[in-house]
């Protein structure tokens, strides 16, 4: 076939001097510039674009726009760039641009799959559902993976996507979206206004139908030199933003609506590289005008899905657009006048053209001789009751309809494309998403914008009206209102062919159990599958939806959905708006995923919080664990260590030396205020008023409930000072829920509460020789056991460094936490580091800090508690203050559940082998020969391999715990079970004599 | 995404904001008074109503502040934000329509 040998010799909006070639299934094709995938494809007579999902029926284009379901391509822009599921019309053509049809297998021509066809008789609607029930074990291993493998349209990219996304908030006082005659009026009537306006449009240019309608007139202008002059005089106005290839694709609470614009896909691929890919607008509008057109409707009748049977504005699109001829010979079936605008669009470009009207001859009289000035002939009062033809449609089947319903004599009409009008659908999809309820129009059998719910307003198509004038009127009323200007207008325009007759199935001679008439071409779903399902009891029509998948994937029924409502409706002799529609939700076309994420991806995808120590530990061969945001150095293995020995030379250290350990990620919170010590009453479980300036205390904190929410050393600086720590997760929530007793239950207190985890590095020396490796550093703080003893704080300089010191120790031996601020935090660390190498000294991570504290019994709030655990339960009881009367979940520590017996409290276990370590969350038993199901007594919370101890230890939460020491129980493995016997908690220096040093 | 008015910096997006809860259930001055029932209604018994609803909201990301909103449940309109402490403005949920 020669190049381009449907293209028409002149017309359209393409550049004929800029050509291009793209490839389709490993063949090429010749296009212009303002080409799509989809005109260029057909300028070379290729109809054949793709294979439906379930019946892997040939098909073709069936619109020109974003509703099509049929002609869905892989796009492939080079490796990683490859994207299924495009629409073919909505696709601009640029040079070199791979694409490829979908769902078949080998070849487009011939598809081994399309046996599912001859097989239609037993899928229908709900076939998977009786199909693969039994026997239930085929589920798993065979009934599923062959289902999946068969299921999906296009195949998903592999790889990471390498293109870049842009995400942009936006704010403005009217938002458009359409840029048609009703959009572009709006933004006229607002421009002026000075307020800001956005007009945002799905296609290529602005326009919308106009671009396509060479005979409309608009005040005298030819409707493209209207659309130009409008352009070019929103253009002068700063105010006024346009975004082409921009498409709403959800609307939101309070006016945000989110877009979606596509900044480089219509560049040549060499260009395309340095911009963004697409970019995610996020607008809050004050007022939004809804002008976002409609769609045709397909006819239903029998083989109405051959390549070559199309949409009759879609024809007219691509005659008058792209300078494309659909065919040689068309036949246009309609119920309704607009197709004769399109016929006789056809006619001009010189296609032989015969209508097939299924209204009778008396009520499409104006039409009839609308089309005799054409030289067009009509067979009005036809049905069309099949199509012929395989790859593409070779011809019409039509019959005259008889006065009393019956049908005639069928006869073929010969022709390589078909034009079918089933009349027009609103597009009321943002409407919709908007909250606003629908109201059934019986005039022209749609429904359209009824209740709003935000402010927005609907103007042309969208709200029904067709007729070009009362489009531009009503476009620019609602831009006048939206902008909040009085200023009134109306437009001269062409009249627009309107009118129709509704039909739901066309009229056939044949048994309608037999034919195939698709409604939903994307899912392959027929009359006689809606029929099916109805029969079956499926009267709600979001079970109809659901049972026969119409109205689904990509295209959501934008073409099919009001033929099955309709259709359903009369199955069940109802008015179609007590039927009611299925929801509308975002987004109204698809939307990639890398538009969705933008910049949040890789490093930026969860930020990382890292210490002013992380370097450090980096540069020392530190593994990392994620804890919270923060990523803490978990343990730091020397040549040759894994992870166990690494931990058991660390733990040594500690014991027996001294370990350096970053403990800057601690929740840090200073609060300040005459009534500082009176707010921790409140807070915390234990007392304050009584904590003397310089000293530390363990604090922990309930919710309302009665429940630990967190713990944490606080140090009293002054009488009116607080340095307050809290877990490394925790900090925010602790902060949160302070604040908001402060400022809503005791806004009286004078306090003021402030982080400042960030501000504070903290570097912990633990074990015996913690006070050797210090000393040398602290000129102006005695150090000695007398005047710092355990639990005590003292502000002073640390190498030099204001810091504040404290004496505390998680791991159960002699230690101090040093806080500085954090821009020193790396080289006092350094200098203690390198002072303690002669002793020794030792860095750990997070997993030896964990064994020392297990070892003490000390709780990781998280762990050993989860929100159900009071300070009872893990043997914390004699903190909570029996003097104060009242704190933060005071009242709730007395309520019955929490008092009563059979809680869960926390144990030590010793495994029997003493080199068993069990798992955490592991569920332990009493007998596990019980009868199923087996009483489960509680969990392991922690578990460890001790240096200190030689053997494997555990804490748990077990049911009357403290009451079985000694008893044996089990626990699960994924072995089975191990046996263990209930202990304390505290598995090293039970006498806490360590800790104060006093031998030093 | 709901746009919500703080009453101390203005109209913010949802993402600035922390859900509350039901507001003006005041804590018992003294909860050791309440028996066990009216104590575990307090805690955990609360309105959901459709319509409007006065709920509490803290500008998490932005001043920090608590303040109350009554807000139709329905519609998700707001029909008034106030400080926290300030009494429920008297508006009827037909007036607010």
């Amino acid at each position: 076939m020669s190049a381009q040998a449907y293209r028409l010799p002149q017309g359209g909006r393409i550049d004929r001097t800029r050509p291009l070639a793209i490839r389709f299934d490993g063949e090429t094709y010749e296009g212009y510039a303002g080409d799509t995938v989809a005109s260029t494809l057909l300028a070379n007579g290729v109809h054949l674009m793709g294979r439906s999902f379930k019946y892997h029926r040939p098909r073709g284009l069936l619109s020109v726009g974003t509703d099509e379901p049929n002609a869905l391509l892989s796009v492939d822009r080079g490796p990683g760039r490859v994207d299924p599921n495009n629409r073919a019309g909505a696709v601009e053509a640029v040079d070199g641009l791979v694409t490829g049809s979908q769902n078949r297998w080998p070849s487009l021509g011939f598809d081994i799959g399309a046996v599912n066809d001859l097989l239609s008789p037993v899928l229908v609607a709900g076939f998977y559902y009786k199909t693969f029930m039994w026997p239930r074990s085929f589920w798993d291993k065979v009934y599923e993976p062959i289902i999946r493998a068969a299921a999906g349209l296009g195949v998903a990219p592999e790889g990471p996507d390498p293109d870049r996304y842009a995400h942009r908030h936006a704010h403005c006082d009217v938002l458009i979206v359409g840029a048609g005659p009703a959009g572009l009026a709006a933004a006229l009537a607002a421009a002026g206004s000075g307020k800001r306006v956005m007009l945002a449009d799905e296609q290529a240019e602005p326009g919308g139908a106009l671009l396509h309608d060479p005979r409309a007139t608009i005040d005298g202008l030819p409707a493209q030199d209207w659309v130009a002059q409008t352009l070019a005089a929103l253009d002068g106005h700063e105010n006024v933003v346009i975004l082409p290839r921009t498409t709403a694709f959800g609307y939101y609470n309070h006016n945000h609506v989110a877009l979606v614009e596509r900044v480089s896909d219509h560049l040549p691929l060499d260009q395309a590289r340095d911009l963004p890919r697409e970019r995610l607008w996020q607008v809050r509008a004050g007022e939004v005008v809804l002008a976002t057109g409609s769609h045709e409707r397909p006819l239903v009748f029998a083989d109405n899905d051959r390549p070559g049977i199309m949409l009759a504005e879609g024809l007219r699109v691509l005659v008058n657009r792209y300078g494309v001829a659909p065919g040689r010979q068309v036949a246009i079936a309609t119920v309704g006048s607009s197709a004769y605008t399109a016929a006789a669009d056809l006619a001009a470009a010189g296609i032989r053209v015969t209508i097939v009207d299924v209204r009778l001859a008396g009520d499409c009289a104006a039409d009839v001789a609308f089309a005799a000035q054409h030289g067009i002939e009509v067979l009005a009062g036809h049905t069309v009751v099949g199509s012929k033809g395989r790859l593409r449609v070779s011809g019409l089947v039509v019959a005259p309809l008889r006065a009393d319903g019956s049908v005639g004599a069928r006869r073929t009409l010969p022709c390589d494309c078909v034009g079918m009008s089933g009349r027009w659908t609103p597009a009321v999809h943002l409407f919709s998403q908007s909250r606003g309820k629908l109201a059934f129009d019986a005039e022209r059998d749609a429904f359209l914008p009824g209740t709003h719910a935000q402010a927005e307003r609907s103007a042309g198509a969208c709200a029904g009206d067709y007729d070009l004038a009362a489009c531009l009127d009503a476009g620019f009323a609602a831009g006048a209102a939206a902008a909040g200007v009085s200023e009134a207008r109306t437009f001269q325009a062409s009249p627009t062919r309107t009118g129709f007759q509704p039909m739901r199935v066309l009229p056939t001679d044949a048994d309608p159990g037999r034919v195939r008439a698709f409604v939903d071409f994307q899912n392959d779903v027929t009359a006689k599958d809606l029929k099916l399902a109805v029969r079956e009891g499926f009267h709600a029509i979001e079970h109809v939806k659901r049972y026969t998948t119409t109205g689904m994937a990509t295209d959501q029924g934008k073409t099919s959905n009001m033929n099955a409502l309709g259709y359903v409706a009369g199955l069940l002799d109802k008015e179609l708006p007590t039927v009611g529609t299925t929801t509308f939700r975002p987004p109204y076309t698809p939307v990639s995923f890398g538009a969705l994420v933008g910049p949040s991806k890789g490093a930026l995808f969860d930020p990382v919080r890292r210490t002013p120590i992380d370097p450090w530990a980096e540069a020392h061969g530190a593994v990392f664990e994620p804890v919270s945001l923060w990523r803490r150095a978990w343990y730091f293995p020397k040549a040759g260590e894994d992870m166990h020995a690494a931990v058991a030379r660390e733990c040594a250290a500690v014991r027996d030396g001294v370990g350096i350990f970053d403990a800057s990620t601690l929740g840090k919170i200073e609060v300040v205020g005459p009534d500082a010590a009176e707010f921790l009453n409140r807070m915390y479980v234990n007392g304050w008023s009584k904590l003397a300036p310089g000293k530390c205390r363990y604090g922990l904190m309930l919710k309302e409930d009665g429940f630990i929410l967190d713990d944490g050393v606080v140090a009293r600086l002054a009488e009116d000072r607080f340095h307050v720590t809290t877990t490394t997760g925790g900090a925010p929530r602790v902060l949160a829920l302070m604040e908001d007793y402060l400022q809503t239950e005791w806004p009286d207190l004078d306090v003021f509460l402030t982080s400042v985890t960030e501000q504070w590095a903290v570097i912990a020396l633990q074990g015996p020789r913690a006070r050797d490796v210090l000393a040398p550093f602290v000129s102006d703080i005695d150090l000695g056991n007398e005047a710092l003893p355990h639990m005590s704080v003292r502000e002073g300089f640390v190498c030099g460094v204001p810091a504040r010191l404290m004496r505390v120790s998680f791991t159960g031996e002699l230690g101090y936490e040093v806080n500085v601020p954090a821009d020193y935090g790396r080289a006092v660390w350094e200098a203690l580091w390198e002072a303690g190498r002669e002793l020794g000294i030792t860095p750990y991570g997070t997993e030896t800090m964990h064994v020392l504290r297990a070892e003490k019994g000390f709780i990781i709030v998280g762990q050993e508690t989860d929100g159900t655990v009071t300070p009872d339960d893990v043997g914390l009881g004699g903190m909570v203050s029996k003097v104060k009367p009242d704190f933060v979940g005071k009242r709730s520590l007395a309520r019955p559940d929490l008092v009563a017996g059979g809680r869960k409290q926390l144990v030590g276990l010793e495994t029997e082998d003493p080199h068993e370590r069990l798992d955490e969350g592991a569920q332990i038993v009493l007998d596990p020969s019980a009868p199923v199901p087996v009483p489960m007594l509680g969990h392991v919370t922690s578990s460890y391999f001790s240096p200190a101890c030689g053997r494997t230890i555990a804490l748990a939460l077990v049911a009357d715990g403290h009451a079985r020491m000694g008893e044996t129980i089990h626990v699960t493995t994924m072995a089975g079970f191990a046996r263990a016997t209930i202990r304390d908690t505290v598995f090293v220096d039970a006498e806490g004599v360590r800790v104060h040093a006093r031998d030093s | 995404m709901l746009l919500i008015t703080c009453p101390h910096c203005g109209p913010r997006p949802e993402l600035e904001f922390r859900w509350g809860g039901e507001a003006h259930v005041a804590r018992p001055a003294d909860p050791s008074a309440l028996d066990d029932r009216a104590w575990s209604e307090f805690l955990f018994v609360r309105n959901n109503p459709k319509g409007l609803f006065a709920e509490r909201w803290n500008h998490a990301h932005g001043c920090q502040r608590w303040f109350n909103a009554l807000r139709d449940t329905h519609s998700d309109k707001f029909v008034a934000t106030y400080p926290a402490g300030a009494p429920r403005p008297d508006i009827a949920a037909e007036d607010a329509r």
